[in-house]
């Protein structure tokens, strides 16, 4: 009865002080599974931890997809429209009214192969660029490596590149263009691709975070890029002399391995392929520089 | 296996916030900002940017299995610190060294997507906690039926009201099973039913012998569930310790101990609405002086001074008192008293008695608010004040000291013999 009246002596669950750190006797603790510091100089790369959480890439990306399609009444159905719609434009004002020549193919079907790895580079490259900032909700809650965010965002347009082949295979049908072993590099250009999408957004998306400015700026650059990429026009109508230097755009040498890929057209330039790989290879691996340097700050200033 | 699960060495954390007026928004005002900085001085341009201090020089250690709150003022350094152990951001300066896997918890919903489903939201934002799929197939019905969302678990959350997206959002948080949890003020949220339930999950967790560090304003699930307190104040580290002492010197140190708390002196600090202002808040005892200081066995006042300023119907004035863990003991208003609350402009005291012997020995604190029943809240000012009520002598001379409980009323006994 005592007890219910009078406070029981001091709770003994408590554990007695003395809680300062002072020199502690680490030898029973084994090696800390992170130690978190201010980083100086070069930060890893750390591909380990980017393959532990391969599935929350793999989450990120179905989230893009499934959000981009929901509430339209015709869903995925846009990823094969669009392109088709705008490679239309394209037949009617560039092949019909200024008649720009097409290396012997049905203009359409040449516009439509060079518009398809151009559309999938536009899509990532412009989202990776503008994905931390998108992201910055998850940025400022929440760690895991930052590297997936734009990873995830050059991944994502890769669906719908896949569902807008189907056009594309349709009109080679119609026109009778038949493809041929050729088809299977394609993955290896799509690939490359990527890498040249991923390479720029390591460098774009961070400065993004600092200056907004980014953002008003990429789909102007995106579309000037276009026009110095063989999308509309062949590499042929490009002064001979001037080729190696226009190949330096690396997207030059994926647009014609694109066509050579899909419609079996004359294998592409050499030199257009390797510098395309040189310079894709440069900006990723200095772009992962750069990303891991300025990744640091990225809740700080997001 | 080490008993170690937390050990932090002289963190600090140093933000560059530059002044107003030298923002570094865009690209052009950085260049703007560079020509300028060669056509002056040094000097000038070092004084365009403060340093914000969030931590200084923190270094504690928590061992496996402990849980502890963190308490401490709106900008203390709370956030910034388990933003770091979440390594969310870096530190300036000092190490932390983590032994086991993180889970963090800073706010509700991390990750959700409104245009997508609940069922979908759990897998992506099990994802992002850091679940693996396998894990979140394996807890999927568990985590709905603690959500109590089922029947809308294949509706897009945008569609959700406020309280089920809560709910959803906490049960995925709660099925995360991290070595060391990290959570900010989530706590705050939902409604007092679903508060229950996920402190009851959260003591759960401290039950698995998991380390958890849980910061909160809420200073009863702090004592409640936290075997030891840290505060925070201002960067430092203030004090880490059990968590009834830090919080009761928290308590006591963030607010007057004076028993008297004035805004006549500065108005326009004066928590205010177009219809009322208040302009002080006293305790006084049953000896007329006002004091911080009060006997357990003499009842006392308390004057709610304030200044009506137009006209105002139904308008009512009170207050809260609470015990120094955050329990609310009761709270009254003056629309009690049965007199007229239509009030004409004028400054008003209200005052109430509270009996005594009634509150235990301890520290207790004053909220004050005024409110307009169901229309408007005029102003509430939390822990205006605190006070003490102290053991001054016995109470009938029986029994002088421990008794249980934050009160102590002397309630009518009779003994009877039976045989």
């Amino acid at each position: 009865m005592r007890e219910l009246i009078e406070n029981p002596s001091p709770a003994p669950t408590r554990r007695a002080l003395p809680r300062d750190v002072g020199p502690v006797d680490s030898s029973t603790n084994g090696s800390p599974t992170s130690v978190i510091e201010a980083s100086r100089g070069l930060a890893s790369l750390d591909l380990a931890a980017i393959w532990q959480r391969r599935e929350l890439l793999y989450f990120l990306v179905w989230r893009d997809v499934k959000v981009r399609y929901k509430q339209t009444a015709i869903g995925a159905a846009w990823a094969v429209l669009s392109p088709l719609l705008t490679v239309v434009i394209f037949a009617v004002v560039f092949g019909g009214l200024a008649r720009i020549p097409s290396d012997g193919l049905p203009y359409i079907v040449f516009a439509f192969a060079g518009f398809l790895p151009w559309t999938y580079f536009a899509q990532a490259f412009g989202r990776a660029a503008g994905s931390l900032v998108g992201n910055a909700h998850l940025i400022t809650k929440v760690y895991f490596p930052r590297l997936m965010i734009p990873l995830a965002a050059v991944t994502t347009p890769a669906v719908d590149f896949c569902l807008s082949l189907l056009p594309l295979f349709g009109l080679m049908l119609w026109y009778r263009v038949a493809p041929t072993w050729a088809l299977l590099a394609l993955p290896g250009f799509l690939l490359l691709a990527a890498t040249i999408a991923l390479g720029m957004a390591l460098w774009l998306a961070p400065i993004n975070v600092r200056y907004r400015d980014v953002n008003h700026t990429v789909p102007f650059l995106v579309q000037a890029w276009m026009y110095c990429s063989p999308v509309v026009y062949p590499l042929s109508l490009v002064p001979e002399s001037w080729r190696v230097v226009y190949s330096l755009n690396p997207m030059v040498g994926v647009i014609e391995g694109f066509r050579w890929a899909l419609l079996g057209t004359a294998a592409p330039d050499a030199t257009a392929i390797a510098l395309s790989v040189a310079v894709g290879l440069a900006v990723l691996i200095s772009g992962l520089v750069f990303f891991r340097r300025m990744e640091r700050a990225f809740a700080d200033v997001i | 296996m080490g008993d170690v699960a937390i050990r932090v060495e002289n963190l600090s954390k140093a933000y560059k916030i530059a002044a107003t007026k030298y923002r570094h928004d865009t690209l052009r005002d950085q260049l703007m900002d560079g020509v300028r900085s060669l056509l002056r001085p040094r000097a000038s341009r070092r004084a365009s940017r403060e340093t914000f201090h969030a931590l200084r020089d923190v270094s504690f250690e928590v061992k496996r299995g402990e849980v502890v709150g963190i308490v401490g003022q709106n900008g203390a350094g709370k956030s910034t610190l388990l933003k770091i152990l979440s390594r969310i951001t870096e530190p300036s300066s000092g190490r932390a060294e983590i032994y086991g896997r993180v889970g963090s918890l800073l706010e509700v919903g991390t990750g959700f997507d409104s245009e997508l489903t609940g069922l979908e939201n759990i897998y992506l934002s099990g994802a992002i906690l850091g679940m693996r799929k396998a894990e979140i197939d394996r807890k999927l019905d568990e985590i709905i039926a603690f959500s109590e969302v089922a029947k809308f678990i294949d509706t897009p959350v945008k569609r959700y009201s406020s309280g089920m997206y809560v709910r959803l959002a906490f049960a995925v948080a709660a099925h995360l099973e991290p070595e060391i949890l990290i959570v900010d003020e989530v706590l705050a949220v939902g409604d007092a039913a679903f508060q229950r339930k996920c402190l009851g999950k959260m003591g759960d967790v401290a039950q698995a012998g998991r380390t958890v560090l849980f910061v909160s304003h809420n200073m009863a699930a702090i004592t409640r569930l936290c075997t030891w307190g840290l505060w925070l104040d201002k960067g430092y580290l203030r004090d880490f310790g059990a968590t009834d002492d830090v919080v009761a010197k928290y308590f006591s140190a963030g607010v007057q101990a004076l028993g008297e708390l004035t805004f006549r002196d500065r108005l326009p600090a004066a928590p205010s609405s177009e219809y009322v202002r208040l302009l002080g808040l006293r305790v006084r005892s049953h000896r007329g002086e006002v004091t911080a200081s009060l006997d357990a066995r003499s009842p006392f006042d308390v004057e709610i001074e304030y200044e009506i300023l137009r006209p105002a119907t139904s308008l009512r004035v009170g207050f809260r008192i609470t015990a120094h863990d955050g329990t609310v003991l009761f709270s009254s208003t003056d629309s009690d008293g049965g007199g007229e609350t239509d009030r004409i402009p004028g400054t008003y005291v209200s005052r109430c008695t509270i009996p005594g012997p009634f509150l235990n020995f301890g520290q207790y604190f004053l909220s004050v608010g005024s409110d307009t029943p169901m229309i408007q809240s005029h102003f509430l000012l939390e822990r205006a004040l605190a006070f003490n009520v102290e053991q001054t002598g016995g109470i009938g001379g029986h029994i002088s000291d421990g008794r249980q409980g934050v009160l102590r009323p002397v309630l009518p006994w009779t003994v009877q013999r039976l045989a």
